[in-house]
């Protein structure tokens, strides 16, 4: 079929090939200069020009019919008022698509070119450009003055009773953190991140293990360079030619003859011992260079400080009730939800479309955009007529290979259903407690806590990069609605 | 000027390779982008292959991609490799290289009456900065782990990490490379520009003569030469952070298993720096787009341009604005609301000149006398897909309504159709209209008709529905949609916009063949064969160094006096005297 549709295109083109040939033959035939546009081509060209309006209209409205209500209607406060500014503008930049594009096709039809009449000299006239400056002026106006109370109202302060929820990126997918208890996100730092504790989470128990688990890593590389072969024999060699006083040096005072003697004998214990490998420039230079991050790395960790939360928590502490799920996420309706979007790798874009909502994930650099969702996931399937409907998280910045396929599902619940599935979800520093992950049937809240069991230890994090530093006395509130249960 | 009368031999080398005529130059920068452009289309053909159809096997692919689309299916980074060099290509190398370096080469000397550029040799060697920076942008496609791939934009850390991708390897390295020799290209032919328009005109040449085209590429050249070392400068700190462990726009970062040592850098620093070329980038592309088109609607209406001063007034409108408008980008990357309010205001204002200037035009084509050369429908049509997709840039520029579009389809239907197809439009009229100046010879109309007609059903065919998938939330840049039953009713648009970009593709063998072919078979140009009052048209149609054989010519007025009811002829030379009484204008 694709076969066939390629050979009449390619048919079709040398048809067209042989067609201006013979065109062209005959037309010097009739001595017919290539730049001379003939009567019936300008009138064809014009009235092509008017039956593209036609089509190009008749296309759109058809787009307009079939695909005009794009997507449900928006899932929040903010989503109705930003389809409304939508609307608005929509309305006026398609009245004037219709306008000009009418006007540039029909005058493209109807004044095309006829010998015996003369264009009209019309150079300028200031009373007309007046009106199609100032016209414009006010109706932008009025766009810019609307736009911009509705991103003022979008882009204010979230409420103090605001529920704070943390998105976290990474390629290719999201994880979500709830403060737990205390209202208080833990402290996180990119260095605390390991297989287990995926966010970084800050607990004194967490560093001391973390720094334990480098310092493993970096006695064996200490190790494993020490030991090197070829830097052993050639230590060696250098160390002899010294204690012979060759090439006209003199032999080592004593003291210094001793210490020679010494490192000569621990080298070829070295060498005699099992633990003596051998390695390329290249593979010795790369393990030298991976002690020497992982020895940064330990001091990043050392460097880490201890604080006090705004609200008198230590931070390291914060984080032992933190909740992380994955895969799906619950957020109350009508309660305003205040997102901190971290990254760990690369820039994400958490897009939220049926909520008119976006916010980049920029690593080192936490982000927030707040919305109260109005429409429970239930209430969305009612609307939409279909069973299977969920709210979507989809990242919209490029980041990767998978970035078409880093998503994650949200489900709006109702103050209640949200409490309950809240509280079957297991904090960060407990014990796992599959019994209660299985009470609500999903799966992410399970894959927590096995995660947990490993990851017992907590961790910290500075002020800069604490996604949860802020607002901490606001948080107050918060904290006695989710210690109900 | 005797020098120039008499004919010198030169060798095939200084003439048509090591040229310093801005003729010859114009020429070669124009077939290298051609040759450029071929490529991106052709990378554009095989990604839309896989968005139209995910998953089914084109051997066409693996003919042409080989390990990249195994039994013929793209792979999915591969495909991040082809978005982005496609975009890097058309932007840059066709739209910004390809544009100003043809016709303002091309145009500039010719239409001020100089006999060249300010300075040849460095007019030289723009184009050969143009053409190794070409080539290793082409190379880059063949390296280890494939072109860069983080999107035209490439921004770090994805770009900054060789971790991240397989495209932020050697090829993000190319990447980097090529775009600062393309930035040094594109500031020597900048500032030739500009000093060639300041300097070199002939008598009589004010500024207020001056065709709207060297308008255009003037102050195309300033925003160049103003916001290119910029680039310049996020280019080489993106190199140090790639290669020097310097952390400019690195913080916080573990990727593959590793926590980096990278502190205290922002990547949004990068997207500030990008972005200040990046938007008068769109200007660059844009105006001598419309330059040139206002010329060839002015020539072919056999009208004056309407509202002259109004015209170079909004390119001047436009070009100011252009610099305070980068962060329309960055809505969405956490910045201060406040400050997102200022580029709000600042990028809708650039809706006035803009509007002023399609006023304009529609206002020369009224009661003219259109003939429709292939230009000449080019260049309305360029109007069409001005209006048409700028009218979109006032949904982008509203920040409330971006937060819920922005790097979706909608954005890349609107730069496409505003941007793409009026910059494409107003390049392929340059060539119709100035073929036969460049050449000595006439393109075949007919094809014209054909190529025009082609290229303005399938570019909208391609880009007016992309509107309706982003608003229905698809964001750009996915390999496949079908992981998303969310947009599963809109995604039958995907094999339509497929379809007619492979016959968009296909309908510019119409213009290969009618371009290469009339180069050396095309019938003989006369000296004006479109009845034009420029400059240019008074040059002997076999080139000579030098231009004009004898003495420069002196402008009495201004270019379009076009159907004068005070002469018989409908135009009238810029070298025409006034007549006794005449009102200049």
């Amino acid at each position: 079929m694709k076969l066939l549709i390629l050979l009449v295109i390619v048919v079709g083109f040398v048809a067209t090939l042989q067609l201006a040939k013979v065109y062209q033959l005959t037309s010097s035939l009739r001595a017919k200069r290539e730049e001379d546009i003939s009567e019936a081509d300008n009138r064809l060209n014009g009235g092509l020009f008017l039956a593209f309006m036609l089509a190009f209209y008749a296309s759109f409205i058809a787009l307009m019919v079939k695909y005009g209500d794009y997507l449900p209607v928006a899932a929040s406060e903010h989503g109705v008022e930003v389809d409304r500014l939508m609307n608005f503008n929509l309305a006026i930049i398609i009245f004037v698509f219709f306008l000009v594009n009418t006007l540039l096709f029909w005058f493209a039809a109807k004044y095309y070119h006829r010998p015996d009449r003369k264009a009209k000299f019309f150079a300028h006239d200031n009373r007309l450009e007046l009106i199609w400056t100032i016209i414009p002026s006010i109706v932008l106006a009025a766009i810019i003055a609307y736009g911009l109370k509705t991103w003022n109202a979008m882009t204010g302060e979230a409420s103090p009773d605001a529920l704070q929820v943390e998105v976290y990126s990474k390629q290719f997918d999201w994880t979500v953190r709830y403060p737990g208890l205390d209202g208080e996100f833990g402290l996180a730092d990119f260095n605390l991140i390991t297989a287990t504790n995926p966010l970084g989470i800050a607990t004194p128990e967490g560093v001391v293990e973390a720094l334990a688990a480098l310092d493993s890593q970096i006695v064996a590389l200490e190790s494993v360079v020490a030991h090197e072969k070829g830097h052993l024999v050639k230590e060696r060699e250098g160390l002899e030619e010294e204690l012979h006083g060759g090439h006209g040096h003199a032999a080592p005072e004593a003291g210094r003859k001793a210490r020679i003697e010494a490192r000569l004998a621990e080298i070829d214990a070295m060498l005699e011992s099992d633990q003596v490998v051998i390695l390329t420039d290249a593979q010795y230079e790369a393990t030298a260079d991976k002690l020497y991050r992982l020895k940064r790395h330990r001091q990043r960790i050392a460097e880490l400080e201890q604080f006090d939360l705004d609200g008198g928590i230590p931070a390291w502490e914060a984080g032992k009730d933190d909740q992380i799920v994955k895969g799906e996420f619950h957020i109350p309706v009508g309660r305003e939800v205040e997102f901190i979007f971290r990254s760990r790798d690369v820039i994400h874009s958490a897009y939220m479309p049926h909520f008119r909502a976006q916010m980049n994930a920029v690593p080192g650099v936490p982000t927030r955009f707040k919305m109260t969702p109005t429409i429970t996931t239930d209430s969305m399937r009612t609307i939409t007529g279909d069973e299977e409907f969920n709210y979507i998280l989809l990242c919209n910045k490029v980041c990767g290979s998978a970035h078409f396929n880093m998503q994650m599902t949200i489900v709006v619940d109702t103050p209640e259903q949200y409490e309950a599935w809240l509280a079957s979800q297991a904090a960060f520093g407990a014990e796992p407690e599959p019994a209660a992950a299985d009470s609500t049937g999903t799966a992410p809240a399970a894959d927590v806590a096995a995660v947990d069991t490993t990851a017992a230890a907590p961790s910290t994090l500075t002020p800069a990069t604490g996604a949860g530093a802020g607002r901490n006395a606001a948080a107050t509130p918060r904290n006695k609605n989710q210690g109900n249960f | 000027m005797a020098a120039h009368t008499h004919h010198h031999e030169e060798s095939f080398v200084s003439k048509y390779v090591f040229s310093q005529d801005h003729k010859m130059i114009s020429k070669q920068f124009l077939v290298t982008a051609i040759l450029m452009g071929i490529v991106a289309v052709m990378l554009s053909v095989f990604f839309r292959l896989q968005l139209g159809w995910p998953g089914e096997q084109f051997a066409i692919l693996e003919t042409f991609l080989g390990k990249w689309a195994p039994d013929g299916v793209l792979d999915r980074n591969a495909y991040l490799a082809l978005v982005t060099i496609h975009g890097t290509i058309m932007v840059f190398f066709v739209l910004t290289g390809g544009l100003s370096g043809t016709f303002s080469n091309l145009l500039i000397p010719l239409q001020i009456g100089a006999r060249d550029m300010a300075s040849g040799f460095l007019n030289m060697l723009s184009y050969w900065f143009f053409l190794v920076s070409s080539i290793i942008m082409i190379f880059s496609l063949f390296v280890e782990g494939g072109a860069a791939s983080g999107g035209w934009t490439v921004y770090p850390p994805l770009s900054a990490l060789p971790q991240a991708m397989p495209g932020s390897g050697m090829g993000m390295t190319l990447w980097l490379i090529s775009m600062t020799l393309f930035v040094v290209s594109s500031l020597l032919g900048g500032l030739n520009y500009i000093v060639t328009v300041v300097n070199l005109r002939t008598k009589g040449m004010s500024m207020t003569r001056l065709p709207l085209t060297i308008w255009a590429f003037l102050v195309t050249a300033i925003l160049g030469v103003l916001s290119f070392p910029v680039l310049v400068s996020a280019v080489v700190l993106l190199l140090m952070d790639r290669s020097m462990g310097t952390a400019f726009y690195l913080s916080d970062i573990y990727i593959a298993g590793e926590a980096l040592d990278v502190t205290g850098g922002s990547p949004i620093l990068y997207q500030h720096l990008f972005w200040f070329l990046g938007h008068p980038e769109v200007y660059i592309v844009l105006l001598p787009a419309l330059g040139i088109s206002s010329e060839v609607i002015a020539t072919n209406a056999r009208k004056p341009i309407f509202g002259y001063k109004a015209m170079i007034g909004s390119i001047l409108g436009i070009g100011f604005l252009s610099f305070i408008v980068w962060g329309h980008h960055m809505f969405v990357t956490g910045m201060n609301p406040f400050l997102g309010s200022v580029f709000v205001f600042t990028t809708l204002l650039i809706a006035i000149p803009s509007a002023v200037k399609a006023f304009n035009y529609i206002t020369t084509l009224w009661q003219g006398n259109i003939r429709f050369t292939p230009a000449m429908l080019f260049s309305i049509g360029l109007v069409s897909t001005f209006v048409t997709g700028g009218l979109t840039g006032i949904i982008l520029a509203d920040s409330a309504l971006d937060v819920n579009v922005h790097d979706t389809y909608f954005v890349v239907a609107h730069f496409h159709i505003v941007m793409g197809m009026s910059a494409i439009f107003g390049m392929l009229a340059g060539i119709y209209h100035w073929f036969p100046k460049m050449f000595g010879k006439m393109m075949n109309t007919k094809l014209g008709y054909v190529h025009f007609w082609i290229t303005l059903i399938t570019g909208y065919g391609v880009f007016f529905p992309m509107h309706f998938v982003g608003i229905a939330g698809a964001p750009r840049r996915y390999y496949d949609y079908s992981e998303f039953a969310f947009l599963d009713w809109v995604m039958d648009l995907q094999p339509i916009i497929s379809t007619f970009a492979i016959i968009g593709a296909i309908g510019q063998l119409f213009f290969l063949f009618n371009f290469f072919y009339s180069i050396f078979r095309g019938p003989r140009a006369v000296e004006n064969p479109w009845g034009s009052n420029t400059l240019e048209w008074t040059t002997p149609v076999e080139h000579v160094h030098g231009n004009w054989p004898g003495a420069l010519p002196e402008v009495h007025r201004w270019a379009y006096d076009y159907s004068n009811p005070e002469h018989e002829a409908d135009f009238v030379p810029q070298t025409t005297p006034l007549l006794q009484g005449e009102h200049a204008h």
